[in-house]
């Protein structure tokens, strides 16, 4: 039971906004080096949950412990961790190697680490003569594997990657998907949400939320099993369609 | 302290990429030192001015002469009577009259003092102000050499003087203390607000306050390179107004300075409660534009006058900061008055910057903390 460690626990959480409850009591663990998809329609209550993971937002109630830290703690939490979001994340008037920099200079890194990190990390994905671009002349596709790349750039334990490929083509969110199984090979905990649902095949384990709930959590394989779908796209319009249509 | 730095490096690079901004806010103050250092030429040669001597005496006759006597003045013009004044100044030949009073010398003697009256064209401010200002200073000059003849304690002959087309001819003196106080306004409040809320519309806004910089390190992180910013403009537009308008600073530049930060921080605190305040970068220009630059402009005495406005007005100026601080410049800069003179003004600057900085750090939790789902 130990061996696997959790590096994310939830349990019981609520997130309330007045009388609206966005979160309802959720429950769920996540394992580390897993792929972790969190799928639902907009409004579900996915992004508050990624908020509060993140610390950005704090639980109405119940218990949220990320890598091992309480989300109490928020400023501790956040030096754990890595995100993105859907919006594009770098700065366009900088160039690439000043982007670099700037969030590993943020996330405490010495110019000497960085400096080496970024020499291996650009020669990875074949971006070294790209160094003293502007982000604003990349085309899109690039911009975004860039993006992730420094969401990840030291070493966090868990990345959050809110809705990362929408928007991109389908090679490029080929490649993105290859890169986040790179990094989760290297041990750094994905936990993605999507709208995609042929994405939600690639993960580990996906959680379907629906009306602030947690309506389905497991392998894409058992889920897909237990529903009698051939698909995530179709369990999903099967259970997570909302009781009354207000949506 | 490290991350605080990166970031701060990060925003200066921002600024310095963005280089056409950066020769707007260091050229626009440039060019109107340069214009109106230029154009306002601040000492007169031989400028033509009318006598109408209606004493035909011995004082107005030496007085006449020393007038004429000076490199300042050249005597076109004698007239003969009041009627004439109109229609010389509206040729536009000369650029004041000095009236000399009927029995000058008597009433001198008699009564110890004389009136002698200067009108000057208003304008041209700028040379009207220079004429009557060193016609002035030869009456002066005459009357304390007559003085010390009488023994008589006060100066003896009273310039009146009075503008003719254009009676307010302040302006001019308005015009260094108006651009710093624009400018300063412009970077601080402007460039600030719009430097945020470009993070929050472009979305980095939100990766930084997941990153471990605190919240309010990401708020001073953004509005220090633009204090720095502001302080090099404002030296900048000090030296030029020295080096070319010849205005210099006659009170304290560390009290000046002084003043300048407590002014660019309350602008900073003003631009942040914009940021908090809207999502969209043109909404913060159109808020900061309306609600600080046009009323800097127009309210706070830089270019009307308040004494000639409705009292509406001058009420409604009181709660914008430009008007105390064009105030507090005016007076280091011009009367070079020390803090005893100012401090009411400062006082006023101070509470208003903790009332803007309190406000938009309360609006900052709010809308960072728990906003949006």
């Amino acid at each position: 039971m130990t061996e696997i460690k959790k590096v994310i626990e939830v349990k019981g959480l609520v997130k309330r906004f007045g009388s609206f409850v966005a979160n309802d009591h959720l429950t769920f663990d996540v394992y580390k080096g897993e792929i972790f998809g969190f799928l639902g329609a907009n409004g579900a209550g996915k992004t508050t949950a990624i908020r509060i993971l993140c610390g950005l937002s704090r639980p109405t109630s119940g218990t949220v412990t990320v890598a091992g830290i309480d989300a109490g703690r928020p400023e501790e939490i956040k030096k754990r961790i890595g995100y993105m979001s859907q919006r594009f994340s770098l700065y366009d008037d900088l160039t690439v190697n000043e982007n670099i920099e700037l969030y590993g200079g943020i996330y405490g890194m010495t110019m000497k680490e960085i400096r080496h990190r970024r020499a291996e990390l650009l020669t990875r994905l074949s971006f070294s003569q790209y160094g003293d671009t502007l982000i604003g002349s990349l085309p899109l596709g690039l911009k975004q594997k860039l993006a992730f790349a420094v969401a990840v750039f030291h070493d966090p334990e868990i990345v959050f990657l809110d809705e990362p490929t929408s928007g991109v083509d389908p090679i490029t969110r080929r490649q993105f998907w290859e890169m986040i199984y790179e990094t989760a090979s290297r041990g750094i905990t994905v936990f993605v949400t999507t709208h995609y649902m042929d994405e939600a095949e690639y993960c580990d384990r996906v959680t379907i939320m629906s009306e602030g709930s947690i309506v389905a959590l497991d392998s894409p394989a058992a889920l897909r099993d237990r529903y009698n779908t051939a698909t995530i796209e179709e369990l999903f319009v099967k259970i997570a369609r909302p009781k009354t249509e207000t949506a | 302290m490290k991350r605080f730095m990166a970031f701060v490096k990060k925003e200066f690079l921002h600024i310095f990429r963005d280089y056409r901004t950066l020769i707007i806010l260091f050229g626009i103050p440039a060019a109107q030192i340069l214009i109106f250092g230029y154009a306002v030429r601040t000492d007169i040669k031989n400028a033509s001015i009318a006598v109408l001597d209606n004493a035909h005496d011995e004082v107005s006759a030496e007085l006449t002469l020393k007038l004429e006597a000076s490199d300042f003045f050249t005597i076109s013009n004698h007239l003969s009577s009041y009627d004439e004044i109109d229609v010389t100044f509206k040729q536009g030949k000369i650029k004041a009259v000095v009236i000399f009073p009927e029995k000058m010398a008597a009433t001198l003697t008699r009564e110890g003092s004389a009136t002698v009256g200067i009108i000057a064209d208003g304008s041209e401010p700028n040379a009207a102000s220079l004429v009557t200002g060193y016609t002035t200073g030869i009456l002066n000059d005459y009357s304390s050499g007559l003085t010390q003849h009488l023994t008589a304690s006060l100066p003896v002959i009273n310039p009146e003087v009075r503008m003719y087309f254009n009676p307010n001819l302040e302006s001019h003196y308005m015009f260094v203390p108006g651009v710093i106080t624009l400018i300063l306004i412009l970077i601080s409040a402007l460039m600030t607000s719009v430097a945020i809320v470009r993070e929050k519309e472009f979305g980095t806004m939100e990766v930084l306050l997941v990153s471990p910089l605190r919240p309010w390190q990401i708020i001073i992180g953004k509005v220090a390179p633009y204090f720095f910013l502001s302080l090099v403009n404002v030296i900048v537009i000090l030296l030029m107004a020295w080096y070319v308008f010849g205005l210099p600073v006659r009170g304290s530049i560390a009290l000046l300075i002084a003043e300048c930060m407590l002014y660019i921080l309350l602008g900073l605190s003003i631009g942040i409660l914009v940021s908090a305040s809207v999502d969209k970068m043109e909404n913060a220009i159109f808020i900061s534009f309306m609600a600080l630059m046009l009323p800097s402009l127009l309210l706070s005495g830089f270019i009307f006058p308040i004494e000639n406005m409705p009292k509406v007005y001058d009420y409604v100026s009181m709660i914008l900061p430009p008007r105390w601080f064009v105030e507090i410049i005016r007076a280091i800069m011009i009367k070079g008055a020390g803090f005893a003179y100012i401090w009411k003004e400062t006082l006023i600057l101070i509470i208003m910057t903790l009332f803007f900085i309190g406000l938009s750090a309360g609006k900052f939790k709010v809308r960072l903390g728990e906003g949006g789902r």
